[in-house]
């Protein structure tokens, strides 16, 4: 894999129009830029984990990211809301714009607590703090010093609803989150992110400790959250990332291989490795 | 060859004694611990009854003077129990602030470089001997605190307070930073990615995660803080007084067995036994604390 | 956008804020320890000599040396080590490898988790009440080292139980797999390579011992003692002796105290010197625990 394969991918364009994919226009009518990632480089200290990503998201699209493990695609989700920066000797390159007003995303002097306002994400495990329902999903209003009762009220039936959990903990706001099953939880942590309308929102594998069950609903939820908010989603899972995105990026070993419609990635790959991949041969 | 199975059996058998052996001696070293509490309770308790056959209980707990080796002797623990409290008190005002914001500082603010140099050293105050912090606190800090209030006596509570309170810090702020940073990691990202500060992480979703933890560490700081002889012996003076302020000279239930014990000690007269019931009432202190801080441990436990 | 902008300086002011304030807790307590040996050394370095570590204590501060103390102390170490090592190690290995989930080992684990609370003049009482007078074991060096003994056992026991638990489970795993027993696994496995973690627990409980003052003044031991204890090593057979076990004593934060309760300040003098001694051994004893804690730690990685 040389040079050539990241250029495949690069898109130097701006603008509001649809993300160009490894394989050309495919996207549809009607779909916006959100974000444009522009020759990305991650390191862990002296690994160079993240190697020159090109990419674009679309607004208001699930775009899922895939690959075998350890191929960077949960590196590069926590790109976009700075989580990196929680650790030392983590160093970015390149550039991730943020549209529409353009803000980079690593830029040196953008403040992470900033990107993270505004670009919330979704765990792996669920991860609820040990408070109640209410003060989980409120926390984000917290943080930005939202106090009105009555706004927080409604922010997190919102948030709830939005999460399709409200029906099921109702009666029980003030009740411990740890009380939740599995899957309530990771909806919990859902409306917890929805709670402070963000732009972008971004899931770490969020079924993988999940039963199948309760993936199906996350699933769902995510389908119906695309109407309102743009999300990118790691995924272990192919038939996952064939069910719930309209885009997927393939990476192995740091690099992004092919970026394309869901569909064309599935039924027609243009690269040996990603068919190689999705028809289980390695990974 | 019919021999080698009932040789190995016999090995085998051996064996299993000696096995057995080693277990009993082990658990007997383990319960030695149990041991040690049964003749710490019984000792205190034997010596205390025989005192309390002479001095009431009520007497014990409502008398306002402390005068057992006077001729008009009293044996109310009240000003022994005062001098305990305030000392206490004012150790706890140090430590419990300092302490746990150097937890803090420390887990979610300093380097990890920073944190293994600094931790070490920090626990080296709870290293250095009480008789040494006695000589800091009488001639070190009460002529430092008199410049600030020129009434102050040579023997205070104040003075011995204090440098209980920096003594105490390690305990307080090394098991709460342990506390603290036991609490997983995906908490915090969890706030971070909502655009928390770590200030905000650390207040908001830290420290209410690791309570339980936090609060183990403020008992300990107590109890050691109740039970500290020899700063208090040697700075706050060695005279009952009944009075809640830092300021003045108090005598403290463990200076008071400290003061009978360097006197001779006549074996079984009510002076000997005096000691033994102020021990008892120290331990209950200290025990009272410890479930008071057992029940707010559970009651506050949280499963990450 | 702007309003959010501004929230977010107002709250990184507060964490920049904090970020001080905790700097400066830190410095609190750091600053007290170097004044402390500060103080210590300004008044006690003057008079340490040769003479002050051979004298006997005296009437006259300037003649008075702290021979008979650390005599005391390092005999008095010697039963504490003796007793509490084995005993502690022992009940640590128990309650790692051997105890079943039952309600004796429940009453043992809280037992020695409230020990560790007990404040030491405590067991100063008990062995007191026990050691001198039921046992008659007198004001001696034995019971003196044994009530010490006792106060650091769940200090050894809690080092004890940690660094065996830091040894992987599939380690005693391998070592059954061969045959071996549970006494043979402990022996052969566990106990030498949690032998750094034991050490390092060990020396820290000592350290803690040779500072203990209160207990000691509570069985009554003497402030002033002008003699030393039998020796352990006689010319003639069997060349052993335990007669010393049984001596009066004194020891180093005793002799302080002593000092530093006249009201003379020439005294002081001679207390801060003694003191300093006494810090200078609490703090190699620290500084050789981190040692050892640090060279275990890079030598063994599971």
């Amino acid at each position: 894999m040389g040079p050539d394969m990241q250029t495949a991918n690069a898109a130097k364009t701006t603008g509001d129009r649809a993300p160009r994919t490894g394989t050309g226009g495919l996207a549809e009518a009607g779909t916006r830029l959100k974000a444009q990632v522009r020759n990305l480089n991650f390191y862990y200290g002296n690994v160079h984990a993240l190697k020159n990503i090109n990419l674009e998201i679309a607004e208001k699209r699930v775009t899922a990211l895939i690959g075998p493990s350890g191929c960077g695609k949960t590196t590069y989700l926590r790109c976009f809301n700075r989580m990196h920066d929680l650790y030392v000797d983590n160093r970015y390159e390149g550039e991730i714009v943020l549209r529409p007003d353009g803000l980079n995303i690593i830029g040196k002097g953008v403040d992470p607590i900033e990107v993270r306002m505004r670009i919330s994400m979704v765990f792996q495990k669920p991860n609820p703090f040990p408070k109640s329902i209410y003060e989980n999903v409120a926390y984000g209003l917290r943080v930005r010093g939202v106090r009105k009762r009555s706004i927080v009220d409604e922010k997190v039936e919102q948030a709830l609803q939005a999460a399709a959990l409200w029906d099921e903990v109702k009666d029980r706001l003030h009740g411990l989150a740890f009380n939740l099953s599995g899957g309530q939880q990771q909806r919990l942590c859902i409306a917890r992110a929805l709670a402070t309308d963000p732009e972008i929102l971004l899931f770490d594998e969020p079924t993988s400790a999940l039963d199948p069950i309760a993936t199906a609903r996350i699933e769902e939820l995510v389908h119906e959250l695309k109407q309102r908010v743009t999300i990118i989603i790691v995924t272990h899972n192919m038939q996952q990332a064939a069910r719930v995105s309209d885009y997927t990026a393939f990476m192995y070993l740091g690099e992004v291989v092919e970026f394309s419609g869901t569909d064309t990635i599935f039924t027609n790959p243009s690269k040996k490795q990603t068919e190689d991949y999705i028809t289980g041969r390695y990974g | 060859m019919s021999a080698v199975p009932s040789e190995l059996s016999q090995r085998f058998r051996l064996r299993q004694v000696r096995e057995r052996a080693v277990e009993v001696l082990l658990f007997l070293a383990a319960f030695s611990s149990v041991a040690i509490t049964l003749g710490i309770v019984g000792v205190l308790v034997y010596e205390s009854l025989a005192f309390f056959g002479h001095v009431s209980l009520w007497d014990f707990l409502t008398d306002t003077q402390w005068t057992p080796l006077f001729d008009d002797a009293h044996y109310g623990i009240l000003p022994l129990m005062a001098g305990t409290l305030v000392t206490t008190a004012m150790a706890l005002v140090v430590a419990i602030p300092i302490g746990t914001i150097t937890a803090i500082y420390l887990s979610e603010y300093a380097s990890h470089r920073m944190r293994e140099i600094i931790k070490p050293v920090l626990e080296l105050l709870s290293a250095v001997p009480t008789v040494v912090y006695g000589y800091f606190a009488l001639l070190f800090i009460t002529p430092l605190l008199q410049k600030l209030f020129p009434d102050l006596p040579g023997f205070n509570m104040l003075s011995a307070g204090l440098v209980i309170g920096i003594m105490i810090i390690p305990y307080v702020s090394s098991l709460s930073e342990d506390a603290i940073r036991a609490v997983p990691m995906h908490l915090r990202e969890g706030s971070y990615a909502m655009g928390a500060t770590r200030l905000q992480t650390a207040l908001r979703v830290v420290i209410p995660s690791a309570i339980s933890g936090i609060a183990a560490a403020y008992i300990l700081g107590i109890s050691r803080a109740i039970g500290e002889t020899m700063v208090v012996a040697i700075a706050a003076g060695m005279q009952p007084n009944l009075t809640w302020n830092p300021k003045e000279p108090a005598e403290t239930i463990t200076a008071y067995i400290v003061q009978v014990s360097l006197g001779d000690l006549p074996h079984g007269t009510l002076a000997y036994q005096t000691i033994f019931a102020a021990g008892l009432t120290l331990l209950v202190m200290t025990l009272v604390f410890n479930i008071a801080g057992y029940y707010l441990r559970q009651r506050f436990r949280q499963a990450y | 956008m702007e309003d959010i902008r501004s929230l977010i300086a107002r709250r990184k002011f507060f964490d920049g804020v904090f970020a001080v304030v905790g700097l400066l807790s830190l410095l609190v307590g750091l600053i007290t320890l170097l004044a402390l040996i500060l103080d210590l050394a300004v008044d006690g370095v003057p008079r340490l000599s040769w003479q002050f570590f051979t004298s006997f204590p005296s009437r006259f501060a300037e003649q008075a040396g702290i021979l008979s103390a650390w005599v005391g102390t390092t005999l008095v170490m010697i039963v504490t080590a003796a007793t509490a090592v084995p005993l502690g190690v022992a009940a640590g290995v128990y309650l790692e490898e051997y105890a079943a989930k039952n309600w004796m080992t429940a009453l043992i684990e809280i037992n020695i988790a409230n020990l560790a609370a007990v404040p030491s003049i405590v067991y100063g009482l008990m062995a007191l009440g026990l050691f001198v007078y039921q046992f008659n074991l007198g004001q001696s060096i034995l019971t003196a080292g044994l009530t010490l003994a006792l106060l650091i056992l769940p200090m050894v026991i809690i080092a004890t139980r940690e660094a065996i638990r830091s040894i992987p489970g599939a380690i005693r795993e391998a070592s059954f797999a061969l045959g071996a027993t549970k006494w043979q696994t402990v022996r052969d496995h566990v106990l030498p390579y949690s032998t750094g973690g034991i050490l390092t627990g060990v020396i820290i409980a000592l350290s803690r011992a040779i500072g203990e003052t209160a207990p000691l003044i509570t069985i009554g031991a003497l402030t002033f003692i002008a003699f030393l204890p039998h020796a352990p090593v006689t010319t003639e057979a069997p060349y052993v002796s335990f007669q010393w076990l049984m001596d009066p004593f004194t020891v180093m934060p005793i002799q302080m105290f002593n000092w530093v309760s006249r009201p003379q300040e020439a005294f002081h003098l001679n207390a801060a010197a003694a003191g300093l001694v006494l810090l200078v051994m609490t703090l190699i004893m620290n500084g050789l625990a981190i040692y050892i804690r640090f060279r275990f730690r890079k030598r063994i990685k599971w």
